[in-house]
């Protein structure tokens, strides 16, 4: 870690110069045949990779409108070319956005369009061959998912969809990556991304409970499996024992408690955190998901509640209802949607954010706040990319944007925002998003976290700005991991729900 | 020359036509198997609906992104769409009134257009991102506009063409009879470009023209909670079980 120096601070936020080939390099580690087999990908590279790259490009092509659509659009006007974070802390060009979209471009051009058969060279189509392949193991793994580009696009292309082709026809081929391959079989196995099983969940558990009886006085619960309570919580599983994910299970819990909410955690579905969409595989983004339904269904739940977690709250939010039911308005004959939905409280949206049940229950004046507990603190937030481009919370567009920051001004007084042009829908990722989130990418991770660590510096400087709180475990990991490269104190990030946890009353049920 | 002409226009415009309709037909076809818009999104069809006309008249999320080229691009598009209704007088007849109207405004336009097609070139040449990413048709693309914007502007402004003649000829193609056409080079030129990119249209990047109405991340409604999204190959999946 120690050789690791971040890239120099912008003194004017200007578009960088190109270093061609500056993150040229092999990519994350590859899975091994063990993790591929488990979730029924090849072991290995296979010999005909070329044909089965093509026949999957061709499957994705008209099974995805998003990557058919996306392949012909671009006019390479340029407007997502400075918008990625990745691009701007590290130059490479393969980083902007629409070049990271033309390495698989190039491809559906010559195999799938008429010019590009014709005259390849002239509409920049290329052959598939093994340094193709390899430029995107690397390339489409410096991608956070995160759809900064995706905003400025005058068509809307997505990377992300584009990534997450990519990503698809490499693992379909035995080419996948280790980290998001690997956290997707413990999920099928355990039933959470750190292979955390049932008894030491309970463990865990059982020791918070203690904890915070020690630090309040209070018998606060942390139920695990209760069936027929009302709300069924989903979270990262960072949020049981990383730090400082977990001073927000904390928070989360306080809540429930001083409301009267009975609420349980699930043990076979520990997990908000779904790597089937990092991976782009449709049906391992649907396994994954059923495990909450699963759960949903043999607890009885009344509501489904989800912690504070980016990418998993765009799984929750935009596609549960898709894959599960979870969810309102199927039609009357979907069995399998009804099912569920039959069960559901409908005068709730469901799922909910946390923050949305935070947010509810302070307006209701369920809970005592006492504002005054994190006046040690000087407050911003940093939007987590996917619950600002990917999901909504509340009643209105842009409702991710105030629900939390309402929060956060109910249970702190000094609250400031960091530059508009790094917040709400033009946010930049932590860095670690989207299964880059692994040691093997620290280079990449750093790098990418330049711009929104130069919006930090710039509110610490100029507000004394001492905490960042965010809702993501992914956003919280990344940081507490790259801030210190960049000379900040690791404490300074945490949850929204910490800081609910440091300001709420308890002892007193209304 | 004339027939040759007639008949390229025909089959130009047959696989114009032919091309982008399977073009479109494809896109509509293919599912869209999870809600992906952008966010903030609107909630309803008719927030949708407008969000899309922005986008489509006011070019909105290239405004956010970049005010240069947004401006260039803005004119070039608003100035050809001011031309191609210009040119309605050489197919219909009588003449509408409204497209008599806009015939001074569509002089301009073509000045218009050609300030923003140079301008998006220098772009494409000097900024080094977009040098970077640009193809060699990317270039092509726009040397083809500005042929047809410099030969159609030379016919009003240095040569001028017999255009009586011209919308004889194109009255003739469309009751299928080939008639004479003003055998200037210029206009040769000019019309020759239009049937490249005529042919050239479907199967070029110029389909972010229809593309962009099906794109998951502008035309999707924000209500996944609300009401089930689900594509006819991902319900097959709860079927099997």
């Amino acid at each position: 870690m120690a050789d690791i120096t971040p890239p120099a601070y912008r003194s004017i936020p200007i578009i960088p110069k190109l270093i061609p080939g500056a993150m040229e390099g092999k990519g994350p580690f590859v899975a091994t045949d063990k993790i591929n087999e488990a979730l029924g990908f090849p072991g290995h590279l296979v010999d005909d990779w070329h044909d089965k790259a093509i026949a999957k490009m061709g499957d994705l092509l008209t099974r995805f409108r998003s990557l058919k659509v996306y392949m012909d659009a671009c006019v390479h006007c340029g407007a997502c070319s400075d918008k990625c974070h990745y691009f701007i802390g590290t130059q490479d060009p393969k980083n902007m956005p629409v070049a990271r979209q033309d390495l698989l471009r190039s491809v559906y051009r010559r195999y799938f369009t008429l010019p590009g058969k014709l005259f390849p060279k002239l509409v920049g189509a290329r052959d598939l061959t093994r340094e193709v392949l390899d430029e995107w193991h690397n390339y489409f793994h410096q991608c956070s998912e995160c759809r900064r580009c995706s905003v400025f696009c005058p068509y809307g292309i997505d990377t992300a969809e584009v990534t997450m082709a990519a990503r698809e026809i490499l693992q379909s081929i035995g080419y996948g990556q280790k980290y998001s391959l690997e956290i997707l079989g413990k999920v099928h196995k355990i039933g959470n991304n750190l292979g955390l099983p049932a008894p030491a969940l309970k463990d865990t558990l059982e020791g918070l409970e203690e904890d915070v009886k020690e630090a309040t006085g209070i018998d606060v619960l942390f139920p695990m499996d209760v069936k027929g309570a009302e709300v069924l919580l989903i979270t990262p599983s960072a949020d049981f024992f990383a730090e400082p994910h977990i001073d927000s299970l904390i928070g989360y819990a306080k809540v429930f408690h001083a409301t009267g909410t009975s609420w349980t955690l699930s043990s076979m579905s520990s997990e908000a955190g779904n790597f089937g969409m990092f991976i782009g595989n449709y049906d391992q983004l649907r396994q994954a998901a059923l495990r909450i339904r699963q759960a949903a269904l043999e607890l009885g739940v009344k509501r489904i509640v989800v912690g504070e977690c980016g990418h998993a709250w765009r799984v929750a939010y935009s596609f549960w209802n898709t894959l599960t039911g979870v969810g309102d308005g199927a039609d009357a004959n979907d069995r399998f949607a009804q099912m569920l939905q039959k069960q559901l409280d409908h005068r709730y949206k469901q799922p909910a954010h946390i923050c949305e049940f935070t947010w509810d229950m302070i307006e209701d004046e369920r809970i005592e706040l006492d504002k005054s507990a994190n006046d040690n603190l000087i407050v911003t937030f940093h939007d987590s990319c996917n619950v600002a481009r990917g999901s909504r919370m509340g009643d209105y567009p842009g409702g991710q944007f105030d629900i939390p920051r309402n929060i956060i001004r109910a249970v702190a007084n000094n609250y400031v925002d960091m530059d508009p042009s790094t917040t709400h829908e033009r946010t930049f990722c932590c860095g670690g998003g989207g299964g880059v989130l692994t040691d093997d990418l620290i280079n990449v991770r750093v790098k990418g976290a330049l711009p929104r660590m130069e919006m930090l510096q710039q509110v610490t400087d100029m507000q004394k700005v001492n905490f960042m709180a965010c809702i993501c475990a992914i956003c919280k990991t990344q940081f507490t991991k790259v801030m210190p490269i960049y000379g900040f104190d690791r404490r300074m990030v945490g949850g929204v729900h910490q800081l609910v946890s440091n300001a709420i009353v308890l002892g007193k049920n209304k | 020359m004339n027939a040759l002409l007639a008949i390229l226009f025909y089959l130009a415009t047959l696989l114009f036509v032919v091309g982008l309709f399977h073009r479109i037909r494809t896109y509509a076809v293919t599912p869209a198997p999870l809600k992906i818009p952008t966010t903030p999104a609107p909630t309803t069809t008719g927030g949708v609906v407008l969000r899309m006309t922005r986008e489509v008249v006011l070019f909105e999320s290239l405004f956010k992104a970049n005010l240069w080229t947004w401006g260039l691009g803005w004119l070039f598009h608003a100035s050809m769409a001011l031309v191609v209704l210009r040119h309605l007088r050489y197919f219909i007849e009588p003449v509408w009134g409204w497209v008599v109207f806009i015939q001074p405004f569509g002089i301009y336009a073509g000045i218009a257009m050609l300030l923003g097609l140079c301008g998006l070139w220098a772009r494409r040449l000097f900024v080094e991102r977009i040098r970077y990413i640009s193809t060699p048709s990317d270039h092509l693309m726009l040397l083809l506009f500005i042929a047809i914007a410099i030969s159609g502007l030379m016919m009003k402004f240095v040569a001028h063409t017999d255009v009586i003649a011209v919308k004889i000829f194109f009255q003739g193609l469309m009751h299928f009879s080939i008639q004479p056409l003003p055998a200037d080079t210029i206009l040769v030129l000019h019309l020759f470009s239009v049937v490249v990119l005529l042919v050239i249209f479907p199967f070029s990047k110029l389909l972010h023209a229809p593309g962009v109405f099906f794109s998951p991340t502008r035309n999707q409604a924000d209500n996944p909670r609300e009401k089930r999204h689900i594509s006819a190959w991902a319900a097959k999946m709860e079927s099997e079980k």
